[in-house]
């Protein structure tokens, strides 16, 4: 078994007008350090043992599905995990 | 001629789409569902606004996965006609049918009013009744159509002239104020606004029958032989 935990987050180059009106919330709540909020979007996938090549796939499923290569970048981390 | 209207589930805009076809075009027109893997025996493929599959993921990208979508590009690489509006655009987004990708509108609100457009490029099959550079009056209704693509992308898309319609003031954010784009054959139209509602003065535009209309003609043009 294996947890896989997948993090999509819009390229540097494309605006995040959420992270921006996030960001523009926080300064005025008095926190005016927090210089620039980028929203993402987390998913956990659980693998069973049948999936032999885990991270092939992953990355499969982050290209087809997961992600919109024009606007977003991902990252994952695959976590063995014991059996329920 | 003979459309197919795809319907996914939370489409909302396809009887919409369906009567300006059969009402106000007059033409033929099928609701087809989701699951459908044969669609030969249309001459043109219409992909209507909603929200299919929830916008779940992102807008489009579960449609693009189901069993129709491979049909529409069957029918895309023979040359018919595809028009995706508003939730149809962003899923021939998604499907790489048409380049680039959508983002939230730059005020994060819901967009649902007339806007006024820009017929940038009128030698395609879609926008031949129009005239260069005709100022059109079409309704959106969009939280997610601010139109991105690299600037290599871009440029291709001027110099190809695939950009069909613009705002005519900034609307959503989207790069070059783009509202619709064709595919580098000019057989595929995406486009945010709404040509199906505003198809007779009572709605308060007609000015998008004359879509409808020029796909018609292109076909006329091109299957039916003169006596």
């Amino acid at each position: 078994m294996y947890k896989v935990k997948v993090y999509v987050t819009l390229r540097e180059s494309v605006l995040d007008p959420q992270g921006k009106a996030v960001q523009q919330s926080l300064s005025s709540l008095g926190y005016q350090g927090v210089e620039d909020v980028r929203i993402g979007k987390y998913m956990e996938l659980q693998f069973d043992d049948s999936v032999t090549d885990v991270e092939g796939t992953v990355k499969e499923v982050c290209e087809k599905l997961l992600s919109n290569p024009v606007i977003e970048d991902y990252r994952y981390e695959i976590e063995e995990s014991a059996k329920q | 001629m003979k459309f197919a209207v795809i319907v996914f589930p939370g489409s909302n805009c396809d009887v919409d789409m369906y009567h300006a076809v059969k009402d106000e075009l007059g033409e033929q027109v099928d609701l087809v569902w989701h699951d459908a893997d044969n669609l030969d025996q249309y001459d043109g493929i219409l992909l209507p606004g909603g929200f299919s599959y929830g916008d779940y993921l992102r807008s489009g990208a579960i449609a693009h996965m189901s069993k129709v979508m491979a049909a529409v590009k069957k029918a895309a690489e023979a040359g018919k006609p595809v028009l995706g509006v508003c939730n149809g655009f962003q899923i021939l987004l998604e499907s790489g049918l048409l380049p680039g990708a959508m983002l939230r509108n730059k005020n994060l609100k819901f967009l649902c009013r007339t806007v006024e457009l820009s017929v940038v490029n009128n030698e395609t099959m879609f926008t031949s009744l129009y005239e260069k550079g005709e100022k059109i009056n079409i309704p959106i209704a969009h939280g997610e159509g601010n139109y991105y693509c690299d600037e290599e992308t871009l440029a291709k898309l001027q110099a190809n002239n695939q950009i069909a319609f613009t705002y005519a003031s900034d609307v959503n954010g989207s790069l070059s104020d783009i509202a619709g784009i064709t595919n580098e054959k000019g057989n595929v139209l995406g486009m945010m606004p709404h040509p199906e509602r505003a198809v007779d003065n009572l709605l308060g535009s007609a000015d998008g029958l004359k879509l409808f209309q020029s796909i018609v003609k292109h076909w006329r043009d091109s299957h039916v032989v003169k006596a």
